[in-house]
């Protein structure tokens, strides 16, 4: 047997605010498989250590805790990802050290952020409040980006919001940042989010798009035609489900007959609420209704006219 | 008197945080708490009635679709169409939770559960596996996270059962993923499916997606044959004291799973592939009008303590003398009942169900032990193991009896008032959703889920809750390592994500870190 070198990147995963399907979302990961991620190298001659992962992990309790505290004080670069919000009004679920002291997620979080290498805020909870950020927001959850900015702290943050992330995205963006280093401005959008995966609208890909054109359109479920009526949030998502699609490419909700509910975008679930109400045209980019005929039409960037 | 503090405890799904006091080397007190606290019953408050089905689908990312299917019966009823759900979206519902629970308890095993019984480190590099081989690589690096650190000094397995078993825990990833496959065949994407919905489902079946779920499902069938069962008797065969220890309250609470007909209302008289009931000692039905959640420990305001959910309400006093837990204390006429595979399993062997009395009766007798066995820490794994292969087998039949073409959703009109409360068995157990509706809005909503059963603190009358109960009495071995406290409570499978209710241990130490 051969002894690879391999540089080690060390990896902390928290878990706040969140339900865990993101991790889930992780292991669904394809390619690479995931016990490769865990085993061997992500790109050529890096190793992503995943050190701290409360669901996978074989530590508990102190031992659990003390993997944050080494991680920290190594001098080894490290990328720490954030999963669910920051809870700020029940703080207390970073653990107990040895010596009995329970420790707060925003202090956990906080001082890890200020070493890593960079934060990426996983699913729509990390990277924008989503779900348990909802009005009236009981736990007083905050997504990464505006913990850290309470903080003063300016270790880059990338987004990767969905409600789950995939892991496309999730893989696709540390291997970016293995292989290119930190992403810049051109890389992301206004919301921190990289343009490769986050940088189209769902609606102008969607295989349900000439439905739309033509003005067919379901009116319940299982019904054929554009799911516009239904709710769908497609008209106003940037993603690239409709050409990656999910769970090894099998499907993905528009192809299962459901609404896109937007949940990439930042204010999910709140902002476009109800889920299953009609948008309004007014909120609709590069969509107007025809005066003539009363239909919604398409308008192609640059050429949009005041409604 | 010495005190043992875990927490997180790790590979669980959500914060769960055990605290033990022992004395003589046994347990003789027990509190289980989880810090985290989302607050979805108040989120739900004042929104369209649809979006709960959206939004507690993501209570949990590990078993969305139950959310999903139970929300979705209580709004069936909530809008009046319970009995009119066509049969494809009966059965695509029945495989959404049937493949999610395929996916949960394989998770559980491998990846929550196993690593406190094998050991990655110490597996024959020189067998002929290539996984193996691949992991010897891995272990020659000398960087074993996430694998270290962790509790040591009593990992038994001999090096040949353990060396099977890690492979297994390699390949599971991947069958684990599989099951996913399967559930966006008819689901959309997963975690967090988006084909069921109030009144049936949004995705129309057709032959291709019934082979392309059929052929996924073969895979994890052989699967299960050939790893899981014969790991869970690898592992209850070494580590047999475990069938001993960790049996909690002894009473036993199912809802009943997978709806094979729609024409009765009533949900637990619905008829179901396993069967609802109680077992204390004897056989009962479900009192459903007996069930109160009761707070006296909880840091939930006190005046609306044991009442039925259908009266329940959601009021956070972080602040509560005496209060230990934010998880409700759910009771049975004031009795704390376990819920989960096991639970499923025994009410349904002491209902006389033929294909689950065969499958026990198989297991007992290949690891040599007596029913009473089975109320223990590994009876949890065998129960969930068995469970897996009767789900397994059963499916492709439900799949095959989709009908491309036919409807797959009741047409309706959603009420300005109604009122419903969904209930089914979820990977974890007994799972209920409580819809009120007025002026077209959600009025109320309350969940009382698996783990708030098993997790829930002392009661009104100062009873422990089930995991509690497991715990106090355990003897416990080297309390720097305290293997028996974490394979006892991981064996409930707790999913703290779930037990929405759940928040802080200490009042004080919120009142310290708090900002906002």
């Amino acid at each position: 047997m051969t002894e690879k070198v391999l540089q080690e990147i060390p990896v902390v995963w928290l878990q706040g605010t969140g339900c865990s399907g993101c991790s889930v979302s992780l292991l669904n990961s394809a390619a690479p498989r995931i016990a490769n991620v865990l085993l061997e190298e992500l790109v050529p001659g890096k190793h992503v250590q995943v050190r701290f992962h409360p669901t996978i992990m074989a530590a508990s309790g102190h031992l659990a805790v003390e993997i944050l505290h080494d991680t920290q004080a190594d001098d080894q670069p490290y990328v720490l990802i954030l999963e669910g919000g920051i809870p700020e009004k029940i703080p207390n679920i970073g653990g107990v050290t040895a010596a009995g002291e329970e420790i707060s997620i925003v202090d956990t979080f906080t001082e890890l952020a200020k070493g890593a290498l960079c934060v990426v805020a996983v699913g729509a909870c990390a990277a924008f409040g989503g779900i348990p950020a909802a009005a009236p927001n009981p736990s007083g959850s905050r997504s990464a980006t505006e913990v850290l900015r309470q903080q003063g702290i300016d270790t880059p943050c990338v987004n990767v919001p969905g409600c789950p992330a995939h892991p496309d995205w999730i893989l696709g963006t540390l291997v970016n940042v293995l292989l290119r280093g930190l992403p810049t401005e051109d890389d992301l959008d206004d919301h921190g989010r990289p343009l490769a995966f986050f940088g189209e609208l769902i609606h102008d890909n969607c295989p349900r798009r000439a439905d739309f054109d033509a003005g067919k359109f379901a009116s319940h479920h299982g019904e054929e035609g554009c799911l516009y009526e239904l709710g769908c949030k497609g008209p106003v998502t940037y993603s690239d489900c409709p050409s990656r699609q999910w769970n090894s490419g099998i499907n993905w909700p528009i192809g299962a007959g459901s609404p896109c509910l937007g949940c990439v975008e930042p204010g999910f679930p709140d902002v476009g609420c109800a889920l299953y109400k009609k948008i309004e045209t007014d909120d609709l980019p590069r969509i107007e209704r025809d005066p003539s005929t009363g239909k919604l039409k398409y308008v192609a960037p640059g050429q949009a006219t005041a409604l | 008197m010495g005190q043992i503090v875990i927490d997180p405890v790790a590979r669980i799904e959500g914060h769960l945080k055990i605290e033990v006091t022992v004395d003589a080397g046994e347990v003789k007190d027990a509190r289980v708490s989880g810090p985290m606290y989302r607050g979805f019953e108040q989120i739900l408050v004042g929104r369209h009635p649809l979006d709960a089905q959206r939004l507690t689908t993501r209570v949990c990312g590990v078993c969305p679709a139950v959310h999903s299917v139970c929300s979705s019966l209580a709004l069936d009823q909530a809008i009046g169409v319970a009995d009119q759900i066509p049969d494809n979206g009966r059965i695509i519902r029945n495989l959404l939770l049937g493949a999610n629970y395929l996916q949960s308890h394989i998770l559980h095993f491998y990846i929550l559960a196993a690593l406190d019984y094998v050991d990655p480190a110490a597996v024959d590099v020189n067998s002929d596996d290539p996984a193996m081989q691949r992991l010897g690589e891995f272990l020659q690096r000398g960087e074993l996270a996430p694998f270290t650190p962790r509790y040591e000094g009593d990992l038994r397995l001999d090096k040949k059962t353990n060396t099977a078993a890690v492979s297994h825990y390699l390949r599971a990833l991947d069958m684990r993923r599989l099951t996913h496959e399967m559930l966006a065949v008819f689901g959309g994407k997963m975690p967090h499916e988006v084909a069921c919905v109030p009144g049936g489902v949004c995705e129309v079946p057709t032959d291709d997606k019934v082979g392309a779920f059929i052929s996924r499902l073969q895979d994890v069938r052989h699967f299960v044959d050939d790893c899981y069962i014969p790991d869970v008797v690898g592992v209850a065969s070494t580590y047999s004291d475990y069938c001993e220890i960790g049996k909690g309250c002894g009473r036993y609470l199912s809802y009943g799973i997978f709806d094979m007909d729609v024409a009765e209302t009533d949900l637990l008289k619905r008829p179901r592939y396993l069967p609802s009931g109680t077992l204390d000692g004897q056989l009962a039905e479900v009192d459903a009008t007996a069930i109160t959640e009761d707070l006296k420990y909880s840091f939930f305001e006190d005046e609306a303590t044991h009442r039925h959910p259908s009266e329940g309400q959601t009021r956070p006093a972080s602040e509560k003398e005496g209060a230990y837990s934010w998880a409700k204390a759910p009771r049975i006429n004031g009795e704390s009942y376990e819920v989960g595979p096991l639970a499923r399993w025994l009410v349904a062997y002491h209902t006389g169900d033929d294909k689950v009395k065969s499958a026990v009766d198989g297991l007992l007798s290949a690891l040599g032990a007596e029913p009473a066995a089975l109320q223990s820490t590994i009876g949890r794994h065998a129960a969930r193991a068995l469970e897996t292969k009767l789900i397994a087998d059963a499916m492709a039949d439900w799949a095959l009896q989709l009908e491309p073409g036919a409807p797959v959703c009741a047409e309706y009109d959603l009420p300005e008032e109604g009122t419903g409360t969904g209930m089914v068995g979820g990977p974890r157990g007994a799972l209920l959703h409580h819809i009120d509706i007025a002026d077209g809005l959600i009025a109320r909503y309350q969940l009382i889920v698996p783990t708030t059963w098993n997790v829930s603190p002392r009661d009104d009358e100062d009873q422990p809750g089930p995991i509690e109960q497991a715990l106090i009495g355990t003897a416990v071995r080297d309390e720097d390592n305290p293997f028996e406290l974490v394979r006892i409570a991981r064996s409930f499978d707790p999913c703290l994500a779930c037990a929405v209710h759940i928040v802080n241990a200490k009042d004080n130490e919120i009142g310290r870190y708090r900002i906002a």
